[in-house]
């Protein structure tokens, strides 16, 4: 399989990724390149053989339901989590107007 | 500098956790030395994106006086490290390389940072890498290149440290630190320690907490130590080591005593040696170097067995697979609302906003695996690529432990070439993922793997060779490493031009 660049421009757009006419130009000869390598995986016989889930076997552990448990995932830290924030207003993460 | 400073910056771990316990010297006389040393080196080889000699210097400060009061002290104590700036450090600005996450100071430590502060370490700043740890030679770094403190016999051509640690790697072997963090997806830190001379382990995946270190694919993600040898890589992983409820990865498994358990005697061990690894036109002194590992490993005591890894060339592009998938996902926090960088060009939507400032803060390689990742989750190429890798993934795995039915430990190289000049393979992304072709395998079946250098090759550089253990069996891994390490008499070191 390979991209051209109406691919390419709806892949970046799928990722968030604003990208110039250029730049797609760019991308398509490198993104083919690395395609055309992976592809050689199709000729691996896969017949029932279950895709990996997890590395190293481990159980899944719920923790405890109680609040607060964790002081620092506990809540009650609002300016602690807006400290970093580009935008931190009023106690809420700052966005341009959404007008759908 | 004095000659006291000098003597200092020339101890490991090791002597240095010993000198501080006997009184021989004291922690703030090591965290000052090393200070110096670092901020000499800064401009030349830009190991790290901060320093923070204040940190070092208070970390010191507080195992002194825990010394005086008479109080037990860490299996760290005393030793000033560099901190991969992948750690979540509190109060320190965290980039990841990134512009994107540039002014970005965590309210949290990171698991493992925190685990060394605890052992009695001190930060003698945040180290460079590669951008998102994506890439394999320090050059996808928003914050320069780091420059490897060696260089070809009769050169003066800037190298690369490797990557993705590959302001660990410099710190290292330049002696600025005498260890420092790495984290490992696909090889960053072994073919690092490789490309300077240094030893660096990845240990089983999940024996560290992934928690408060910027991921790049979970699933692969691996934090681990790099020293200037194998004893220093055992006390400092058994720092970093340890169940955390915050990863839901972790492994819930006590934390063996690697270090007073090393052992190079290796009689009734086997050791594989993989035959897919030994590619057409390998570099002949990595050839070399591997067949040197072959008869140390014998001289300890050990059977050589050759072994089958059949699906070993699928690894990578499996790799190149999942690792992007994974990183596409991950990435997606990125968003210019929560924290880091936001671009909001004049009369911008929020869509708008979330691509403008994803274009402007992801470098080139980052959005490049950002967009392959995109790709193959995309609907209607899942199975194809995706599903697919990862049932590739599962026969490399498999490949594996059928091997470890018959040997304790693999050997092979770490890399396939010592290290390249900086600039000589950033325009061809494809070959510079080819480097981790050696690296990449373990990290798929999530198996402990270490580096420890194993002599120069023709240009005067470091080779590193590649021990491969059963899940958890780290200890395996360093014994055969200390075996290597106490017979290839590696004492090179970069000349200091700095």
């Amino acid at each position: 399989m390979s991209v051209d660049t109406a691919t390419v421009a709806k892949i970046a757009s799928l990722a968030r990724i604003k990208v110039t006419e250029a730049e797609i130009a760019a991308m398509v000869p490198e993104l083919n390149g690395i395609l055309a390598w992976v592809e050689q995986l199709g000729e691996v016989d896969v017949t029932g053989i279950a895709p990996m889930t997890a590395v190293i076997p481990n159980q899944q552990r719920l923790r405890a339901d109680v609040i607060g448990a964790d002081p620092l995932t506990g809540g009650g830290i609002r300016d602690a989590v807006l400290a970093n924030a580009p935008a931190g207003e009023h106690g809420f993460f700052g966005v341009p107007k959404v007008i759908e | 500098m004095s000659k006291t400073d000098n003597a200092l910056t020339e101890l490991g771990v090791a002597a240095i956790r010993d000198g501080v316990a006997s009184g021989t010297f004291t922690a703030a006389e090591v965290a000052a030395a090393f200070n110096t040393a670092a901020a000499e080196a800064q401009g030349a080889l830009n190991a790290f994106i901060k320093l923070t000699p204040e940190k070092a210097l208070e970390a010191a400060a507080k195992v002194d006086a825990a010394r005086a009061a008479g109080q037990p002290l860490g299996k760290m104590a005393g030793v000033p490290i560099g901190m991969k700036d992948l750690f979540a450090t509190c109060g320190t600005e965290t980039t990841a390389a990134s512009k994107i996450l540039e002014g970005f100071v965590p309210p949290y430590e990171s698991t493992v940072s925190q685990k060394l502060w605890d052992a009695g370490a001190g930060m003698l700043g945040k180290l460079n890498l590669d951008q998102f740890a994506m890439g394999s030679s320090n050059e996808t770094s928003a914050f320069g290149n780091v420059i490897s403190p060696w260089r070809r016999e009769g050169s003066t051509a800037e190298l690369a440290p490797g990557g993705s640690s590959g302001g660990s790697s410099a710190a290292v072997s330049a002696r600025i630190a005498p260890a420092a963090t790495g984290t490992d997806t696909g090889g960053s830190i072994r073919q690092p320690a490789a490309f300077t001379g240094i030893s660096g382990i990845k240990p089983t995946y999940g024996r560290c907490s992934r928690w408060g270190i910027v991921a790049f694919a979970s699933s692969l993600d691996q934090a681990g130590p790099m020293a200037r040898d194998v004893r220093d890589c055992a006390i400092m992983l058994e720092a970093m080591a340890g169940f955390d409820p915050k990863d839901s990865t972790s492994l819930n498994m006590p934390v063996p005593a690697w270090e007073t358990s090393l052992n190079a005697d290796l009689r009734g061990k086997k050791v594989g040696i993989p035959r897919e690894y030994r590619m057409d036109g390998m570099d002949a002194d990595v050839a070399r170097a591997w067949d040197d590992g072959i008869a140390w490993l014998k001289d300890a005591g050990a059977e050589i067995v050759d072994i089958n890894l059949a699906h070993t060339k699928y690894a990578l592009p499996a790799y190149y697979i999942i690792a992007p998938a994974e990183a596409s996902s991950n990435l997606a926090r990125y968003d210019g609302v929560r924290y880091g960088l936001r671009d909001l060009p004049q009369g911008a939507g929020l869509q708008d906003m979330y691509a403008a400032t994803r274009a402007a803060g992801f470098g080139a390689e980052v959005r490049r695996r950002i967009l392959i990742g995109t790709y193959v989750l995309s609907a209607g190429f899942y199975d194809a690529y995706y599903t697919q890798a990862q049932k590739v993934r599962t026969l490399i795995s498999r490949d594996f432990m059928d091997a470890f039915q018959t040997v304790d430990v693999i050997l092979a190289p770490t890399a396939p070439t010592a290290a390249f000049g900086l600039g000589e393979m950033v325009s061809d992304p494809l070959a510079m993922y080819l480097n981790d072709v050696f690296a990449v395998p373990a990290s798929l079946a999530g198996l402990p793997a270490m580096s420890v250098p194993a002599g120069l090759d023709r240009q005067g550089l470091p080779l590193g060779l590649q021990l491969i253990g059963r899940p958890f069996d780290e200890q395996g891994v360093l014994d055969a490493g200390l075996a290597i390490e106490s017979r290839a008499g590696f004492t090179a070191r970069p000349a200091k031009w700095w």
